[in-house]
């Protein structure tokens, strides 16, 4: 019988060539993650459990994100905490501006096809875009993997989900991946692995594959899997082995669930609030008065994304009652938007054009909403609360259907 | 033996979701303590006072679906709550409940019939009782429950590295 592509994985990293689904096993961890919000209580964990030297430094990644710039008089002892722990344990990867932390994992090329990457975010899914296994996991956690460089995990089972044929204009990775949740459920893939194949998927973007692995834990998936191709090789700047190729779900591997989809038949969609499988067509919503649209984050922050909304923002005006905001996921992402124009398009359309950061995705800074307001956003959360206050109602949607939304000053369908 | 309670409990629905638990603008406090009061306030902004060291919480499935943030479990457990029952528990939230000890039930039958204020008796590893209807519940894994019997992640650690 064949292996699924986190069984092949987890036998490279483990050496053990029967490891499967359900076995639990220490896995060799190839990079972490920290970020702002957790590295006091990281800090204050590995010093509590007796750790006095980082496992390998090279492989700790610290990105401050969350508080960037600071927004709450706390927010800047985090910074100054993670400042001392990255000279104390000498710490070189910090990145204390550059941008959202999963944008720069794969962006600043700290996470390779194959490797075993862990994170203190629940978005660290992200990383399956290039074939990495890459999943949330918390401070505690995070502290004995510094001392030690490895972590017991489940082998989970996987849902395979294929795509096949091209894409309609108007619809993109977002609202396939929405649609993929709504289908599943938000508890629908948890502790299971998510592998995407097919002519659809072989199509897109490294940038589009990574909206569908971010969103992925969002239907409770602890990883979600892109085989290497030669568009991962060119993102990650290595060469496509045979051995990264051999990195793939075998059709006669045992998996739990199998879900099939024909491009030509997907159509843009909203994740309604306050939950992310609450998938509509947008058409079924069109209409339905906004008042702020947020273009950004890890999910949907990217150039081709900004570009996305530009086309069609181009030569049009954003509702005069309508805010739109827009944050790239990163500062380079925000230079090469400047260079190519989008920028100018953007802010001549009348959008509000923030600095790299998780801002108003998670809630802290940049466009916060009040009782009564509604918002169409391309992040990947619609919780309660988790754009201000309880009673704001946040639609997630592609950067299409946001760009087209805020210049009717409604739901609308981008054409 | 089997340890055995009994206990009042607070009754929520399905995806309980982190930000519900402890939303994030709240993360910045300097302790979990500090975030006590915040606890479940976007959805019901009253239970955090309610709650009484010694309370269970049952929940649907998916309960603590949504972010990586430790203090979700941290704040439960800071709050005095016993264990939390739930239909089924999301994956990072569950490890980061077993790494700080507090105890998690899955038993998906028991929420359809109780409501808030009512009692359960538990026998960890056993059964559920509750108005006289008895819900049988499996044990943890042997390598969680090495991890709560060592008193979580971080007693564990020290042990490891001869400091306990």
């Amino acid at each position: 019988m064949g292996a699924t592509f986190i069984e092949k994985l987890i036998r490279r990293n483990t050496g053990l060539p029967e490891a499967k689904a359900g076995d639990i096993v220490t896995v060799n961890v190839d990079r972490v993650m920290i970020h702002d919000i957790f590295i006091p209580f990281v800090k204050d964990k590995f010093e509590e459990m007796g750790f006095t030297r980082l496992w390998d430094a090279d492989k700790v990644v610290l990105i401050y994100d969350h508080l960037v710039p600071a927004s709450q008089l706390d927010d800047p002892r985090h910074h100054r905490i993670g400042n001392a722990f990255a000279a104390q344990y000498g710490l070189t990867h910090v990145h204390r501006s550059d941008g959202i932390c999963h944008q720069l994992m794969t962006e600043a090329g700290y996470v390779k096809p194959g490797d075993v990457v862990f994170g203190t975010d629940s978005h660290t899914t992200t990383y399956g875009c290039v074939g990495a296994f890459s999943s949330g996991i918390g401070y505690t956690e995070m502290a004995a993997i510094l001392g030690t460089g490895t972590l017991w995990v489940k082998i989970p089972e996987t849902i395979r989900i294929v795509i096949d044929g091209v894409l309609p204009d108007n619809v993109v990775s977002k609202d396939v991946i929405l649609r993929i949740i709504g289908d599943l459920t938000a508890a629908g893939a948890s502790y299971c692995a998510l592998e995407f194949s097919g002519s659809c998927v072989e199509a897109m973007s490294v940038s589009s594959r990574m909206t569908m692995s971010n969103m992925a834990v969002e239907a409770g998936a602890k990883c979600a899997l892109f085989t290497p191709d030669e568009k991962t090789a060119a993102y990650c700047e290595i060469p496509l082995t045979e051995e990264l190729r051999a990195l793939h779900g075998d059709d006669d591997a045992h998996y739990i669930r199998t879900l099939h989809y024909q491009a030509e038949e997907l159509v843009p969609v909203l994740a309604c609030p306050s939950q992310v499988d609450k998938i509509r067509p947008v058409r079924a919503l069109a209409g339905l008065e906004i008042d702020q649209v947020f273009l950004g984050s890890c999910t949907n922050g990217r150039l081709e994304d900004l570009m996305a909304a530009a086309a069609i923002l181009k030569g049009n005006q954003v509702a005069p009652f309508v805010k739109l905001i827009v944050t790239p996921a990163s500062r380079k992402v925000y230079l090469q938007a400047l260079e190519n124009g989008t920028l100018d398009i953007l802010a001549a359309a009348g959008a509000i054009i923030t600095h790299p950061g998780c801002g108003l995705c998670c809630g802290r800074t940049g466009g916060i909403l009040t009782d009564g307001e509604r918002v169409v956003a391309t992040n990947n959360r619609n919780f309660l609360g988790r754009m201000g206050t309880s009673k704001v109602e946040i639609f997630l949607a592609s950067p299409a259907t946001a760009a087209a939304s805020a210049i009717a000053g409604r739901i609308a369908v981008p054409e | 033996m089997a340890e055995t309670f009994t206990a009042r409990i607070w009754v929520l629905g399905d995806d309980i979701d982190t930000d519900i638990v402890i939303p994030t603008e709240y993360l910045a406090l300097k302790t979990v303590n500090d975030m006590r009061p915040y606890a479940f306030s976007p959805l019901r902004p009253e239970l955090a006072a309610q709650i009484r060291p010694g309370d269970v919480i049952v929940a649907g499935s998916n309960f603590g679906c949504g972010s990586s943030r430790e203090q979700a479990p941290e704040v439960i457990k800071a709050l005095g709550v016993r264990c939390v029952i739930a239909g089924s528990f999301a994956r990072i939230f569950f490890r980061n409940a077993i790494n700080n000890g507090l105890l998690l039930i899955e038993c998906p039958a028991l929420r359809p019939d109780v409501a808030d204020g009512d009692e359960v008796t538990v026998t960890v590893g056993r059964e559920i009782v509750c108005k006289g209807k008895r819900y049988p519940i499996a044990s943890l894994s042997d390598n969680l429950l090495e991890i709560v019997n060592a008193g979580g992640l971080v007693k564990a650690m020290r042990r490891r590295n001869g400091l306990d």
